[in-house]
């Protein structure tokens, strides 16, 4: 578990000047979008995209670019939801960390160094309470640091919570900036066996005398109702927190220190409920983090993708004096349909470019637009006027119809596109379309029948 | 994902026109249905915004909570849901017939209509999940007083989502874009299909045709209804963009007028219109798609699994009669484990009963291996098995078909035209691209030595066998009494015992 993550080589390559040339090149003399927690736990969703590695890698404003081009996206926050969580995470915060500390000991059954002695009293935890909030995100960052390496030189001193620490993770060959909600610094199991998760279970995993590690909390306003919290939700809330144990892994190996000193349980914080009274549960994100990890790994070599675009290609979305956009909707549309995506009915509240590769997979008649179940259902092929003809249909304009070879796409794991030969879709697709034609003939009778008998 | 299911959505695509999935109504659709459109406060658990509810299409009633954060207001909200919802459940316990004894069953009576609630969607349904939730453990009595009737609404409202819109087959409880989508299938996808104007747009295109009577295709009219303003989402969650522009400068308006009763009216009156103006085009949807499904033909099994419905319905209401318990927050280890067994036996009957009505399902079987159709080339009517003391006949059939056939020697199969009657396959053979297929009949065919007339297919004759239609009913697994809950599952479980904590959660 405490393996140091492997290199990554799409780091080496954006290092490359030559390619970080190219990728400002790309984005046009205005600056680079930053990622963020949420934006690479999307990643993990889509790694196969090409079209959103590169907007990605070169830090285009996606939202942005969209907009020119006629497709904004539509998704956003409820102003009553945004007043929600902030005003959840205010209260779980506003005392201090006293109630915090409560959660983390009496409902998780951890025990925080120091401040375990005299929970209630909130001028003991004056010190023991930090904001890294203020400043700028490098200053921000080495606060955070310099926090983490005086604590492990010193064992026993310094803050028990931190609020607004701010971690930096590599993605694609650039650095991200990922805060989490609150670093709980230095807990352990107190008792074993007593460790309680979200999903109910008990696990008697740690050992009388466990480690000290340091735990990351997130705070979310959707509610736990008797323990149970909607799954979708905590799942998206497990691959940020993963996104924030990998930073928090990279910040500790870049210190020389095991990455181990970081829990792989995060403490999710949600209210209790119906009520605003907050409650915790520890969730397990290794599955997640093995996840982001490999995702962040596989994307796809920036380089290579680079080399594969047309050199005249830009996205500048830069404007004139007079504010007039120095390239036309056309122009920028032309270059997002050069780079390749990948595209399913999910991205829609993911990824800002969804509405236009929804339109171009329409408009080129690919399954893609149907979604990623179907297309497995339909044996992998890619477009749909081939889904008909190799269903026997005739008339539908397909190669396969001639009887050449079309490109059947084999979604594994995310990213391998093969030529295969389509005997096999094939015959799935010719039984269900007779067996269809039969069947509505069958009904059709039936249904004669019940006419005649009325 | 069936391949039949996702070739009809290509040719969908194709038509630019829905494409049916089923070729009768696999649901009960009662003949006062009660329509119900909640709407919740985004960010928040369970806390009611408004609902558009009702039996008749020209006058639904609209509920509005001023404040969503108020909790007297939610439980005032609550307390009007129940007597719309309570009364008209109340309203389908008239008449009853009486169901003989059977061995394990006293003589009864069983109420001969039963409630059927339909919302917009499976958000829906959650959204009744909640709000049942929420109003369960309240009490009339304590710091925190409710309504009597809200706890009865909270249990009703838990039966609904929670134990009947889960059970397959069941049409208590009904998500209209789940349905019509077992229904239809369009050009888009799944996740598209869960708006339900962008469905029924697919299915029903000319109701969406522009003023200047322009004729549209399915994919247009789907286009048409992304446009939130016009065809807003069905909720239980409003748009953002409604409400950061309209709901939030109302809900402030109306803060801002407390105190003052005639500018109160004013904003109240102001948030009600526009509430009202958003659920409006949702509820005139909601009974275009039960016009639609009335518009099908009833399944085969309808009236059986609807008598089963009102059964339970009898059984349910009889227990709030009698002041049952509100439903627990977790299920013990024991009934946990019937309700599993019995939401599993639900399905199988569901999905056989379906294969069984509607030779379009019965076909997805085809692609899947489970099924195989074809011709009767031959048939040994007078074959006997004589190894016995007296001859039984064991007539052979032989079918030709051109499915690939992968079920094995030995397997047992049936067909819609006796489903009672399940041959074993005894071999397969390929010839060329077809397959011959031999059958042995060893039941369903009377109790004398020469088969009953009819009870052997014939040369010639269409059959299609299935493995699903043979399937056999397992009886339920045994299950300790609650009372006898072994340690390893927590014991027998504590009788429910209410206590102040549950009439007065903590509220902030």
């Amino acid at each position: 578990m405490a393996a140091t993550p492997p290199p990554n080589p799409a780091q080496n390559a954006a290092r490359d000047p030559d390619v970080a040339d190219r990728l400002a090149e790309l984005r046009g003399p205005i600056p680079a979008r930053h990622h963020d927690a949420r934006t690479i736990a999307a990643l993990t969703a889509n790694p196969g995209c090409a079209r959103r590695s590169v907007l990605d890698a070169a830090g285009v404003d996606k939202r942005a670019l969209a907009e020119r081009i006629g497709f904004g996206p539509r998704f956003g926050q409820s102003p009553f939801a945004i007043s929600r969580g902030n005003a959840f995470e205010k209260l779980v915060k506003s005392d201090g960390g006293v109630t915090l500390l409560r959660l983390l000991c009496d409902e998780l059954g951890l025990e925080v160094q120091e401040a375990a002695q005299n929970p209630d009293a909130k001028h003991a935890l004056g010190d023991q309470w930090v904001d890294l909030g203020a400043g700028e995100r490098e200053d921000r960052y080495r606060r955070t640091r310099d926090l983490v390496a005086a604590s492990a030189r010193e064992p026993g001193t310094g803050p028990v919570l931190a609020d607004h620490p701010m971690l930096r993770l590599e993605v694609g060959g650039r650095a991200a900036y990922v805060e989490p909600d609150l670093v709980a610094f230095r807990a352990r199991p107190r008792v074993p066996g007593t460790e309680v998760h979200a999903y109910g279970v008990t696990e008697s995993a740690a050992e009388p005398a466990a480690p000290w590690r340091w735990y990351l909390a997130e705070i979310k306003s959707f509610a736990m109702i008797d323990g149970r919290a909607d799954p979708v939700k905590v799942a998206e809330a497990a691959t940020q927190s993963a996104v924030y144990v990998l930073a928090f892994q990279a910040l500790l190996s870049g210190l020389g220190l095991p990455p181990g000193l970081v829990a792989t349980d995060v403490v999710l914080v949600c209210p209790k409920d119906f009520s605003n009274a907050p409650t915790a549960a520890l969730v397990d994100v290794r599955r997640q983090l093995a996840a982001v990890r490999r995702q962040l790994d596989r994307l796809p070599r920036i380089g290579t993708l680079l080399d594969g675009l047309d050199s005249g290609l830009s996205f500048d979305l830069s404007t004139d004096e007079d504010g007039e956009p120095l390239q036309g909707a056309a122009q920028l549309g032309k270059a997002v349909a050069a780079i390749e995506a990948r595209y399913a009915p999910e991205c829609i509240s993911r990824c800002d470019m969804a509405f236009y590769c929804r339109d171009e997979a329409r408009a080129t008649g690919s399954t893609e637009a149907l979604g990623r179940s179907i297309r497995d259902a339909l044996g992998g092929v890619a477009a749909m006027r081939d889904v008909l003809a190799l269903s026997g249909r005739e008339d539908c304009g397909s190669d396969a119809e001639r009887g050449v070879r079309v490109e059947v796409d084999i979604d594994i794991d995310g990213a391998v596109d093969r030529d295969l030969d389509f005997a096999e879709a094939a015959r799935l697709l010719s039984v269900a379309r007779r067996a269809r034609l039969e069947a509505l003939a069958e009904a059709e009778l039936r249904h004669r029948g019940r006419e005649a008998a009325a | 994902m069936n391949t039949l299911a996702a070739l009809a959505r290509v040719e969908a695509f194709a038509a630019e026109q829905a494409v049916p999935l089923a070729t009768v109504r696999h649901v009960h659709l009662a003949p006062h249905p009660l329509v119900l459109v909640p709407i919740l406060l985004a960010g928040e658990a369970a806390a009611p915004l408004a609902a558009l509810v009702g039996t008749d299409r020209a006058d639904p009633q609209l509920l509005v909570v001023r404040q969503p954060r108020d909790r007297d207001q939610r439980f005032a909200f609550l307390a009007d849901l129940a007597r719309i919802v309570v009364g008209y459940i109340e309203g389908r316990r008239g008449e009853t017939e009486l169901v003989e004894a059977t061995r394990n069953h006293e003589e009864w009576e069983r109420h001969l209509d039963a409630p059927q609630l339909i919302v917009p969607n499976c958000g829906g349904i959650d959204a009744l999940r909640l709000l049942g939730r929420s109003a369960r453990f309240r009490s009339s009595q304590g710091p925190y007083p409710v309504d009597p009737l809200v706890p009865i609404l909270g249990r009703y409202l838990t039966w609904f989502a929670e134990d009947r819109a889960p059970t397959a087959g069941s049409s208590v409880c009904l998500a209209l874009t789940d349905v019509l989508g077992s229904h239809w299938a369009t050009g888009q996808s799944a996740l598209e299909d869960q708006h339900l104007a962008a469905l029924l747009a697919w299915i029903v295109p000319q109701h969406f045709a522009p003023p200047d009577g322009r004729h549209l295709t399915g994919a247009q009219a789907a286009a048409l209804t992304e446009d939130p303003a016009r065809w807003p989402s069905a909720g239980p969650a409003t748009d953002p963009e409604f409400d950061t522009e309209i709901l939030s400068p109302l809900v402030t308006a109306l803060q801002r007028a407390a105190g003052d009763p005639a500018a109160e009216r004013r904003a109240e009156d102001g948030l009600r219109a526009a509430l009202r103006d958003r659920l409006a085009p949702t509820w005139n949807l909601m009974w275009q798609g039960i016009d639609l499904l009335a518009g099908l033909p009833e399944a085969g099994h309808d009236s059986h699994r609807w008598m089963v419905d009102r059964g339970r319905f009898t059984d349910f209401a009889r227990a709030i009669d009698e002041g049952a318990a509100p439903q627990p927050r977790r299920e013990g280890a024991v009934a946990a484990a019937k309700r599993l067994a019995d939401l599993e036996s639900a399905q199988e009957s569901y999905d056989k009963q379906r294969a069984l009505d509607d030779p379009l399902i019965l076909a997805g079987y085809r692609v899947t291996g489970e099924a195989f159709a074809g011709s009767v080339v031959a048939v040994d009517a007078e074959r006997q098995d004589t190894t016995g003391r007296t001859p039984k006949p064991r007539p052979h059939v032989w079918l030709r078909t051109a499915d690939p056939v992968v079920l094995r020697k030995g397997t047992k199969v049936a067909c819609a035209q006796r489903p009672n009657q399940r041959p074993v396959i005894v071999d397969v053979k390929r010839e060329g691209e077809e397959y011959i297929v031999e059958l042995e009949l060893v039941d369903g065919m009377g109790r004398r030595a020469i088969p009953e007339e009819g009870s052997v297919p014939g040369a010639g004759e269409y059959r299609c066998y299935s493995t699903v239609l043979a399937a056999e009913r397992f009886p339920p697994p045994p299950l300790p009494e609650l009372a006898a809950t072994p340690w390893t599952h927590g014991g027998p479980p504590a009788a429910y015992t209410p206590t102040g904590a549950d009439h007065d959660e903590e509220w902030h």
